[in-house]
């Protein structure tokens, strides 16, 4: 081995050495993830005082919403998770295919939930039930609040699901240039984890929103 | 040595970051670097920039209010003149101040770390800021101008007025992601880059310090993001939530506003008081007094410090149930910072005094802190606050603590850590007397304004009644005092980096371990990651290395 190589393999483990900590890069994560929390957290507690404000009209307009594709909905973001997990199974058992098909599955899934959410919204949109709009005007504070939070949260929320698309799309692509593998998958796990904080969410927005009468 | 670690001989003089060569060159090698010293030194001069046009701002504010009526500005420009001095000072300086210079400069350098955990966010964090900033700035010069309904953005004028609030209030937006992000950074770096034998209770009292001000800004920052998000949708669809014409409840957003901003002004002052507990057994040549209480104390004050929004509230309409349970809790929020004092205190009996011109500052710092603290509780006390709330005694006691907490401190760590650095020393006579200058200004600014608010002199005003005149008088004099006093000691400072002398590793006879490398330090700080086998305030082998000619 000429001397050149053997100076680029000392670098490399120097390098490895150097810049790659996994439990600190998982721990700065979860720190993120608590910033998330209390984003959403402040928005939990305006829905809570309004909900004490104004308990009755939110009981009514939460009737508006179609619980079946609330329900939907929850089903196919808790599949996403599954087969995120599934995903990074796959990889540490350096089955790379199969890893990137579930990956696939997961997007697929935050798609077509994205995709429901829009025909939610068109169809409030459409019986002129949005901030300042024809029907809501009529309605009583208590529902213009209730809409407005539902439309801030799962708005909100929409947006993480798309980063969330974005950061595991941007890990695909990692995984396939060999960047991410078997032995170094702490992105992918980090994008696990901030998509199953995007399902908590979820299950905390759906019965808030829809099953509550 | 320093730290008490196991000496590594013989070193081999290496290239210091300035001159080290990297990928770039040029203003690159400065805009694209991961080097935390570089990164903390981009933060000093952007933040040089944005302190001095707020301080301009602050000057003319005082102008103005020299004569009662118009002196020289119309009221509508006062109000955004207080709106922008406010964001700028607070979101830009006061807020990230300490950890994003001196943090990301010299707290690396304290654990034995050749970087931060996260270099590249580091460096994004940086971008932010500018972004930030500049929003700010540009929303001047846009539309109908900037908000003009102070840094607080209270609901409902703030969803009213015809200014420019959602540019304005999404700066601060970008601001709080900065700052998160830097928050993270340094928990992940103290959790994780800690050097050899540097075990919780050996981490020099600034690292503490960083440590609870980075959970504050992690936890607490989200909350007022989303917030102002709320008040730009507000604005643009009206959404009703904090519009009571809609049926929402202007005091929710008081709460919320406040339960990052009340923390926030721990993030202010925690690393200050964490600079404090460096600077002063370095010049008394004692160790700290109090290691464990003062480290505790900071979270401490980071765990009460959440729980004490309300007082801001005390006239808003809140419940007196909890206008009594928060008066209390702001009561024991003293306790910890009173600790920290006492062992400050306490680490100068007979200890070896050496008033340089950092230790000059510190003292000034505990004066006029003290000061500011004190009058603290009269409006932490319910009865008096009912009768000074929105009066100058606020004004005066806010800039107290935060000015007098952390401008000063700051002013401390630039000519505490100048030497390591840049390499040379600043002129000290210089720096002593424009510390005294400072000091002079400062209390004849400020502390007639707690007179005046005494006698009801209500804040945010661009006019007031003649009776008050003579106060106002002798306040801007002041302004003029402590202006010059800030000019002097840069222009000394900026003298310094171009035509200092050089100096060496250790000009103070510090005992943490930025006082074992070069100054200015190589480009990964360490030829070798020390070993740590004492606490940090270990004077035994110390000397202070005296500067050859």
């Amino acid at each position: 081995m000429s001397q050149n190589t053997e100076t680029a393999v000392q670098e490399e483990i120097h390098e490895i050495h150097m810049h790659r900590d996994d439990f600190g890069s998982k721990m700065g994560m979860w720190l993120f993830l608590f910033t998330e929390v209390l984003l959403f957290g402040g928005l939990f507690i305006l829905y809570a005082s309004y909900r004490f404000i104004y308990a009755e009209s939110f009981a009514i307009a939460a009737s508006e919403l179609d619980v079946l594709m609330g329900a939907v909905n929850t089903v196919i973001l808790l599949t996403s998770s599954l087969t995120v997990v599934l995903g990074i199974v796959a990889l540490q058992k350096n089955n790379k295919k199969l890893c990137l098909f579930f990956l696939w599955v997961t997007i697929a899934c935050g798609i077509l939930f994205l995709v429901n959410k829009y025909f939610e919204w068109g169809a409030k949109f459409h019986h002129g039930i949005y901030p300042k709009g024809p029907a809501l005007q009529d309605m009583g504070e208590g529902e213009v609040m209730y809409f407005g939070l539902y439309y801030v949260m799962t708005g909100l929320h929409g947006l993480h699901i798309i980063v969330g698309l974005a950061f595991i799309g941007f890990v695909m692509w990692q995984i396939k240039k060999d960047v991410i593998t078997a032995t170094n998958f702490q992105k992918l796990e980090n994008s696990g984890l901030y998509w199953h904080l995007v399902d908590i969410i979820w299950i905390f927005l759906f019965p808030l929103f829809y099953l509550i009468h | 040595m320093a730290n008490g670690t196991i000496a590594v001989e013989g070193k081999t003089a290496e290239v210091d970051f300035y001159h080290v060569k990297g990928k770039y060159k040029g203003i690159l090698s400065w805009l694209l670097t991961t080097d935390h010293k570089r990164i903390g030194l981009m933060y000093l001069s952007s933040m040089t920039v944005f302190f001095l046009s707020a301080m301009t701002l602050g000057v003319l504010m005082r102008l103005e209010m020299l004569t009662p009526g118009e002196t020289i500005m119309s009221a509508q420009t006062y109000n955004s003149f207080f709106t922008l001095h406010g964001v700028i000072m607070i979101f830009l300086f006061i807020i990230p101040g300490v950890p994003a210079v001196f943090g990301n400069f010299i707290l690396p350098i304290q654990l034995g770390a050749k970087d931060v955990q996260f270099p590249r966010l580091n460096l994004l964090s940086w971008y932010l800021y500018m972004i930030g900033g500049g929003l700010a700035i540009f929303s001047l010069f846009v539309g109908s101008g900037i908000a003009d309904t102070g840094w607080t953005f209270y609901v409902p004028f703030s969803i009213r007025t015809t200014t420019n609030v959602s540019l304005t209030v999404f700066a601060a937006f970008v601001l709080g992601f900065s700052s998160i992000l830097t928050g993270l950074n340094f928990l992940t770096t103290i959790h994780r880059l800690r050097c050899p034998g540097m075990t919780w209770f050996r981490m020099p009292l600034f690292v503490w310090a960083i440590y609870a001000t980075s959970w504050i800004q992690v936890l607490a920052t989200p909350v007022i993001g989303i917030t102002l998000l709320l008040v730009i949708l507000e604005r643009a669809f009206g959404i009703g939530v904090f519009d009571p014409t809609l049926g929402g409840d202007p005091l929710l957003y008081q709460h919320l506003f406040w339960i990052y901003s009340h923390p926030a002004v721990y993030i202010m002052v925690l690393p200050a008081m964490g600079v404090v507990s460096e600077i002063i057994p370095t010049f008394a040549k004692k160790p700290i007094f109090g290691y464990v209480p003062i480290a505790i104390s900071s979270l401490g004050i980071a765990l009460v410090g959440y729980l004490v929004w309300g007082h801001h509230m005390f006239s808003s309409g809140i419940s007196d149930t909890s206008r009594v349970i928060f008066s209390l809790l702001t009561f024991i929020v003293a306790l910890p910072s009173g600790i920290k004092v006492f062992n400050w205190v306490a680490t100068l009996y007979k200890g070896s005094i050496d008033v340089t011109a950092p230790m000059l500052f510190t003292l000034l710092f505990i004066f006029i802190f003290s000061i500011g603290g004190l009058t603290g509780l009269v409006l932490g006390a319910l009865n008096t606050d009912i009768f000074l709330t929105d009066t100058y005694f606020v004004v005066g006691h806010f800039h107290y603590v935060m000015f007098g907490g952390m401008g000063l401190i700051f002013f401390a760590s630039l000519h505490y850590w100048f030497p390591k650095m840049y390499g040379k020393m600043y002129n000290e006579k210089v720096a002593k007397v424009a510390a005294y200058w400072i000091g002079i200004g400062f209390n004849v600014l400020y502390f007639p304004m707690f007179i005046m608010g005494y006698l009801g002199m209500p804040r945010r005003y661009y006019d007031y009644l003649p009776e008050f005149q003579t106060y106002h008088i002798i306040s801007t004099v002041g302004s003029w005092i402590l202006v010059s006093g800030i000019l002097v000691m840069v222009f000394n400072l900026i003298n310094g980096i171009r035509n200092g002398k050089k100096t060496t590793d250790n000009p103070w006879g510090g005992t943490t371990l930025e006082w074992t490398v070069p100054s200015p330090p190589p480009l990964e700080n360490f030829e070798e990651i020390p070993t740590v086998t004492t606490g940090p305030y270990d004077h035994t082998h110390i000397h202070k290395q005296e500067v050859k000619n």
